[in-house]
């Protein structure tokens, strides 16, 4: 792609909360460079102009859990170039796939007044398990920093530098004590994938993972260690099944440590 | 000021002494980095004056945990080391390289220009001063030298605090770095306390050391004050919390890259690369290019990397170390054995960081000496089971 030609982008919502299209709306400033690289097709949640296909660059925010989402992301698929997922939900199905381990139409009676007017599918999966995805940018919300990368590696034909490391190399580029080792504080971050700048440890906090597993996560190994820090069963589940729920290495590791009464 | 001494020859500092240091050195134009409180722990950062120092604090170091505690003094330097070296310093975590724009017709490249900041580092351990040396010969010592690195290197104060604690996962005694400053500092103190004492002998390194100290108000020091500081050293020296046997080490660890000791460490590994970000001899870096969306400017980047990411050994097809026995493995033999062939030395220096700030607690030294227990032991089965 040449800049010159200013090549279509498409923004696409699935089932998802919208904070991940905000992060591209909060690139308050490389929002004017970014109009002047891209021509924004069709962004449903910036413009009410919303053009046709097809695509040079689709973003897909998103999990599927209906069946028309099933048959929406294919048309997706098929009009785009390029489809790059943003975010936990897009790319692991996010929290909306605690159903994965429940009984839908359990949650369905506890949330809605009429559940007959509910059509949903039992699971919550990520795109990938429904078309090829290109690029897949983790995080909950994705970091803009990381989107803009991504856009300007493919504006110049080049791979995305979006490292798969763990959260812990964030800490330590950026001189933050490590709050397990130093306060005895449970974290994520050993088994998370960096991206967002390890802004939790910053504050003192343990990670929460929003970014899901990193490359090599030794979760088991983690949960351990969690254990001698004082974490009980419940919490060790819980930490696993949060945004990135149903992403393998946290599904697994929070399986491991499931309450035998109260499985979800 | 205090009276003239010899070159070498020891002199005694108070506090306001070591205030006097600090001030100097900022008023040469240095920007003085030293150790203060930061987020639960004694960290290397910019100090103004010694009352930034940890005064009465230590620290309780165990395998996979840090802890800060009051001493019973007032000790400014009664801690072992802080989570991070002085390699954040010399050796940043990132570091821009070049730029380049786009024109009419091409691209100018306009490369950095070299660092400007001059460095003095208060509280340099023993180790720490050999990590330094090891990091020069790394950076410095080829055919192809690191220009930023040779900058700041070239224009830092070094003042090194010989050790009056020795940490729970120290063990320079064993690779022979510490915990006394040998050489390789412009200033070496030792913090001497009691009821009623509070001083720092101190002796110069360099001529600039030797010049800087004649400017400060001291005391000769007598042989009493040399008395003290020998009997602080053979204190800290008989409280090393961990050991390492070398002899044989590194030709144990050349001849057992099958071992199943690898898979057992891996077991525990959580490849997060934390060992080798705390490490003050880990040198390892990745590039990578950046542009920008209008496609008009680019920029390479510098940054630290670790042999346990994938990206690190990614070659075409995949990673040459796929599994974390792999990656333990190439940070083990490299440290403590394949170091000695390609620098002339070890890569450790005993500091313990990689012990503490593991945050399962692997223990470089007790791996070693699982390997070296049994060199010839063979794995049960073909291949590393464990990912």
């Amino acid at each position: 792609m040449h800049t010159r030609l200013r090549p279509t982008l498409a923004v696409w919502k699935f089932a998802s909360c919208d904070g991940c299209q905000l992060s591209l709306l909060d690139c308050e400033d490389e929002l004017l460079a970014l109009a002047g690289a891209v021509d924004i097709a069709y962004f449903a949640e910036a413009s009410s102009t919303l053009r046709p296909g097809p695509y040079d660059l689709s973003l897909v925010e998103g999990s599927i859990t209906t069946a028309h989402d099933a048959e929406r992301i294919r048309a997706v698929r098929a009009a785009s170039r390029h489809l790059v997922t943003i975010g936990a939900c897009a790319t692991a199905g996010g929290i909306q796939a605690l159903r994965n381990f429940a009984d839908v139409t359990d949650y369905v009676a506890a949330v809605y007044a009429t559940p007959a007017y509910i059509s949903t599918l039992a699971t919550s999966t990520p795109i990938a398990a429904h078309v090829k995805v290109d690029f897949a940018l983790h995080g909950c919300p994705i970091d803009k920093a990381q989107l803009l990368e991504v856009i300007s590696a493919l504006l110049a034909g080049r791979k995305p530098e979006i490292p798969h490391e763990s959260v812990c190399t964030a800490c330590k580029r950026r001189g933050t004590s490590c709050v397990m080792v130093a306060h005895g504080t449970p974290c994520l971050g050993p088994v998370t994938e960096a991206g967002c700048g390890a802004i939790c440890p910053a504050y003192g906090r343990g990670c929460y993972g929003c970014f899901g597993p990193s490359e090599a996560a030794n979760t088991a190994a983690l949960a351990a260690t969690w254990t001698v820090l004082g974490a009980d069963r419940r919490s060790i589940h819980r930490a696993f099944r949060s945004f990135n729920a149903a992403a393998e290495p946290f599904r697994e590791e929070s399986d491991a440590h499931g309450d035998q009464d109260h499985p979800g | 000021m205090g009276a003239p001494t010899l070159p070498g020859a020891p002199v005694l500092l108070d506090p306001a002494g070591l205030d006097a240091l600090i001030a100097a050195l900022a008023a040469r134009g240095f920007s003085v980095i030293g150790p203060t409180l930061r987020e639960g722990a004694i960290v290397y950062d910019r100090i103004s004056g010694i009352g930034a120092l940890p005064a009465g604090w230590t620290d309780r170091q165990e395998a996979g945990r840090y802890r800060l505690e009051r001493r019973a003094d007032a000790a400014l330097f009664g801690y072992a080391v802080g989570p991070q070296s002085w390699k954040r310093f010399l050796h940043p975590p990132e570091e821009r390289l070049w730029r380049a724009r786009r024109t009419e017709d091409g691209f100018t490249i306009e490369t950095e220009p070299p660092p400007v900041e001059r460095f003095a580092f208060l509280g340099m351990r023993a180790c720490e001063l050999h990590a330094v040396a090891i990091q020069d010969r790394v950076f410095l010592g080829g055919t192809h030298q690191d220009p930023g690195y040779a900058a700041r290197r070239a224009g830092a104060f070094l003042v090194a605090v010989n050790c009056g604690t020795a940490g729970g996962t120290c063990f320079c005694v064993s690779m022979g770095t510490g915990p006394r400053a040998e050489s390789g500092f412009d200033l070496a103190l030792t913090e001497l306390i009691g009821p009623d004492r509070h001083e720092f002998l101190t002796v110069a390194g360099s001529a600039e050391g030797a010049a800087l100290l004649a400017t400060l108000p001291s005391r000769p020091a007598g042989a009493e004050a040399e008395a003290a500081a020998a009997s602080v050293m053979a204190r800290t020296e008989a409280g090393m919390g961990r050991t390492l046997e070398r002899a044989g080490l590194k030709e144990a660890l050349q001849a057992s890259p099958e071992h199943p000791h690898w898979d057992d460490v891996a077991a525990r590994c959580l490849a997060c690369a934390n060992c080798t970000m705390v490490c003050p001899t880990c040198f390892c870096t990745s590039v990578s290019d950046h542009t920008d969306l209008a496609g008009t400017e680019a920029a390479r980047v510098k940054r630290w990397d670790s042999c346990f990411t994938a990206e690190f050994s990614f070659i075409h097809g995949g990673p040459v170390r796929p599994h974390r026995s792999a990656r333990y493995r190439q940070w083990l033999t490299h440290k403590l054995a394949h170091w000695v062939d390609q620098f002339g030395s070890s890569g450790c220096v005993g500091c313990g960081r990689c012990i503490t700030w593991c945050p399962v607690g692997i223990d470089i030294t007790a791996e070693a000496a699982a390997i070296r227990a049994a060199p010839d032991a063979k794995p049960e089965q073909e291949g590393h089971g464990n990912p």
